[in-house]
């Protein structure tokens, strides 16, 4: 199926909560929803049998300075078709519904969202720090991040 | 060997703190320079030829490493033998990026070790922190800021025969070592 087409589905599925599609210049194309509609839209997407996606490629958090953003990249062995999802995130209280009981390998990608930009999944199994160790402070991937002078008594 | 008249010093003239292992030294004439010469020849040649050291590699520089321990490069012929646990380990060889995470278990590693240890520092990263120096805050700029280093070895990684031309610049150092007797 094509972008158009699945945008089309979900557009008349969800309404006002799939908001555009970013079709020019991305690839694959790209169907932004409102954050708070990504766990239903998620798991239309892989359980409607003409999309059945059924492998969440990636999912990463994005830092646009004013806002931040969660993508995801969705791909359907069952149809052989691929689409993107992306969610924007207001910075100050970037949180989203988590889709780990969708997808359970997001529960990994999640958590190295949550590590690096601070991004909060809703409802995670488990949201823990997996690359940083437990007591780093704040975000490094964030464009606003400060570096540590020492970390344990070790010069950064 | 030749008797260093140093040792012959009656015990008057070496100062108060420092006169009692003159005497002990005097008193067992310049015969015993040469057998404890030769005895710490003989443990150094032991110790150099027999240096095991850890599977530590967090990076690249464990597959050169893993060369040099293969057939073509033979570490084996040194005496150098890969240990799996730090209990039985002369030799630290840390072969990689360390970050702040691996930052304990480093100097964990390290303590594990029983004396004599040794460590060598492989690769760009284990010594300045290599390509993660400027903008990094995650890498340690040099394993020498957790643990004492004896051997540096640059390269990104660094070939085998760098390798063993560190292991080798190593046996040296362990060769100058005085464990009996009177320290030079």
């Amino acid at each position: 199926m094509e972008a158009q087409a699945i945008f089309d589905t979900l557009k008349g599925k969800f309404g006002d909560a799939v908001v555009e599609l970013q079709g020019e210049g991305f690839s694959p194309a790209f169907v932004v929803v409102a954050p708070a509609a990504v766990k239903e839209v998620s798991r239309f997407l892989k359980e409607d049998p003409g999309l059945s996606f059924d492998v969440l490629m990636c999912l990463s958090g994005v830092d646009y300075k004013e806002k931040f953003a969660v993508a995801y990249h969705l791909h359907s062995l069952k149809r052989r078709h691929a689409i993107g999802m992306k969610a924007f995130l207001p910075r100050e209280t970037p949180s989203l519904p988590t889709v780990d009981d969708v997808w359970p390998g997001a529960n990994f990608h999640e958590r190295e969202a949550f590590d690096l930009f601070g991004i909060v999944f809703e409802g995670s199994k488990d949201l823990r720090r997996i690359l940083l160790p437990e007591d780093w402070e704040g975000h490094p991937l964030r464009k606003d991040y400060k570096y540590p002078d020492f970390y344990h008594g070790i010069k950064v | 060997m030749s008797h260093d008249p140093a040792h012959g010093t009656p015990p008057g003239k070496g100062g108060a703190g420092a006169s009692a292992p003159f005497v002990a030294s005097a008193a067992l004439g310049p015969e015993a320079h040469v057998m404890v010469g030769n005895a710490d020849l003989f443990v150094n040649w032991a110790r150099k030829s027999s240096l095991w050291y850890l599977l530590f590699a967090t990076a690249c520089c464990g597959i050169e490493l893993m060369q040099a321990g293969a057939s073509r490069y033979d570490l084996d012929r040194f005496g150098a033998v890969f240990r799996a646990t730090p209990r039985q380990s002369d030799l630290l060889l840390v072969a990689g990026t360390i970050t702040h995470k691996m930052a304990d278990r480093v100097k964990r590693l390290y303590e594990q070790m029983p004396e004599p240890k040794y460590v060598i520092a492989m690769g760009s990263c284990a010594n300045t922190g290599g390509p993660f120096y400027k903008d990094s805050y995650c890498v340690v700029k040099g394993v020498d800021l957790l643990i004492p280093v004896d051997v540096y070895i640059p390269g990104c990684p660094p070939r085998p025969e760098a390798l063993i031309d560190g292991i080798m610049k190593l046996q040296k150092i362990i060769m100058q070592r005085k464990n009996y007797g009177a320290k030079a």
